[in-house]
């Protein structure tokens, strides 16, 4: 189980300021045992968002959206809403984001942190997703987790050690950041690593904050 | 001025500036760095002094600093974000500046997989853009990271490296713009072979206007064998050595390759001293630092200003 918990509202706001449509995604695997992305929050989430004055252009709760096949077939049905909207925001832990980001061209917002993957990995199993850092800056880069998948964890990357698309440390595997700009780059918003990230919060991390954990 | 920066104090005076680079011993030896700042001095307008390059265990950066100083360089410390979090990276920063140190080169840090301990713990608590605005801030808004206040800031000048041939290519100029607007009062580039490749960079560079806001020293060295040449090509992540480096040391007589190394880096620098928005050298002689003096002399760059700090 991949437990997770919704960010404060004003952050979720900020991800979606410029954002006058929305299409939102959750999960009825964890993030509905967990009541941060099921079936009650994405409803509570859409009124929220349209008082606020957005669009939502359509919802939907994916059962296990981590799984990667599973979640680009349900996403077909729904491709004019989708493509109608002017991001995703998508409720539930870092690898649904991942997965989202993945399978559909368009910006995704994450809006959860995730606190743990309970000794559990995403359905998806192809790459390591989610570390539980508690504090996902998804929203910063692409749907793509530098701190999962650099070898140096840069929130402001690429580091020079990066060439022909693969990392410096370990050659078999892909630079993070190369894809993070390649994706960027598709979907036109380049702009958005021109912007300092600041350092990250890891005392609500597995790593770095206490080693036992309450959770919501 | 910002600082009692030698290196600032020059490159304010628009003198095409010469840093230099000086490696740590892997022991307690203090000769080692008097005998290598001996070399150096009335040659480079400011010295790096690195920090656990390639994550090998050598004498800390800030400890030789103050020997290269006291032999009168002007050292630029080197501090990596491998080995610390914020707390220490502060606490540091305090104590260079109390020392009476005045640079900084802020960088994220080879990763420890490289070096003689590869089972050691990276921290990269921060990366190196983070690391260039906690020092700006702890100067200029006399800020602690955290946002408390501190009575007597840390005058350093900043700097901050940049790989022009790294990718992806095209995003590396907006890198630098991040870095310039975190607070880098300067950068030191990878070792330039491939001249045109840089010269694309300084281009992007330009159209940023990035060469008005952060000075730009060029990262120079000369090649001692066909080996090292071959060695860097293919093995050190993103260095580019183009073929006719490696022709040319092949082309001259084994006795000569290490001349024409020589030569070969002059050349670079005459050339990468003519591309606007070049406010420097970086000469990376690394355990080859008697090369320095010929080199600097023979590129014109002699006498450098008398040093001050």
């Amino acid at each position: 189980m991949l437990i997770s918990k919704q960010k404060p509202l004003e952050e979720i706001l900020s991800y979606v300021e410029g954002d006058k449509s929305i299409f939102l995604i959750g999960c009825k695997g964890c993030a509905e045992g967990w009541g941060s992305g099921g079936e009650k929050q994405v409803a509570e989430m859409k009124n929220t968002l349209q008082e606020k004055g957005k669009t939502i252009t359509g919802s939907v709760v994916v059962d296990m959206l981590c799984d990667g096949a599973l979640t680009k077939l349900k996403l077909r049905s729904y491709k004019k809403d989708i493509a109608s909207a002017d991001s995703i925001l998508v409720l539930t832990d870092g690898a649904g984001v991942q997965t989202v980001a993945e399978v559909v061209n368009k910006v995704v917002h994450p809006g959860c942190n995730t606190l743990s993957s309970g000794g559990a990995h995403a359905e998806w199993k192809e790459a390591e997703r989610c570390l539980e850092c508690g504090d996902c800056v998804l929203e910063f880069t692409g749907g793509l987790c530098p701190i999962a998948r650099c070898s140096k964890l840069l929130l402001n990357g690429p580091c020079g050690g990066s060439q022909g698309g693969k990392c410096e440390v370990d050659p078999s595997i892909p630079c993070v950041w190369q894809q993070i700009v390649d994706r960027l780059a598709k979907l036109r918003q380049l702009d958005k690593l021109e912007r300092f990230v600041t350092p990250k919060n890891w005392s609500v991390s597995l790593i770095s904050g206490p080693p036992v954990k309450r959770f919501p | 001025m910002k600082t009692k920066s030698n290196l600032e104090r020059v490159l304010e005076s628009k003198i095409f500036a010469v840093t230099g680079e000086l490696g740590p011993p892997q022991s307690a030896d203090p000769e080692v760095i008097r005998r290598k700042a001996k070399i150096l001095k009335g040659h480079v307008d400011a010295c790096n002094v690195t920090d656990g390059q390639t994550a090998v265990v050598r004498m800390a950066s800030w400890a030789a600093c103050i020997m290269a100083k006291e032999e009168g360089l002007d050292p630029i410390v080197q501090m990596t974000c491998r080995d610390r979090n914020r707390i220490a990276l502060q606490m540091d920063v305090l104590g260079i500046a109390a020392l009476g140190l005045n640079n900084m080169l802020c960088l994220t840090g080879d990763h420890q997989k490289f070096g003689n301990h590869p089972t050691a713990k990276g921290v990269y608590d921060l990366d190196s853009i983070q690391l260039v605005k906690m020092v700006k801030d702890m100067r200029d808004e006399k800020k602690f990271q955290c946002g408390e206040a501190m009575s007597v800031e840390p005058h350093l000048f900043i700097g901050a490296a940049e790989n022009p041939f790294a990718d992806p290519f095209e995003f590396r100029a907006a890198r630098l713009a991040k870095k310039a607007a975190a607070g880098a009062d300067f950068i030191q580039t990878q070792i330039v072979y491939n001249v045109d490749k840089f010269a694309q960079w300084m281009k992007m560079v330009r159209d940023r206007g990035l060469h008005e806001r952060v000075k730009i020293l060029v990262g120079v060295a000369p090649i001692k064998s066909v080996g090292a040449a071959k060695y860097m090509k293919t093995r050190v992540p993103g260095m580019d050595v183009p073929d006719s480096v490696v022709a040319r040391l092949q082309g001259v007589p084994k006795e000569q390759v290490s001349k024409e190394g020589i030569k070969l880096c002059i050349d670079i620098i005459n050339k990468v001293r003519e591309i606007e928005g070049v406010a420097g050298i970086h000469l990376m002689a690394i355990e080859w630092e008697e090369t320095v003096p010929e080199i600097v002399e023979a590129a014109g760059l002699l006498p450098r200003p008398k040093l001050v700090t």
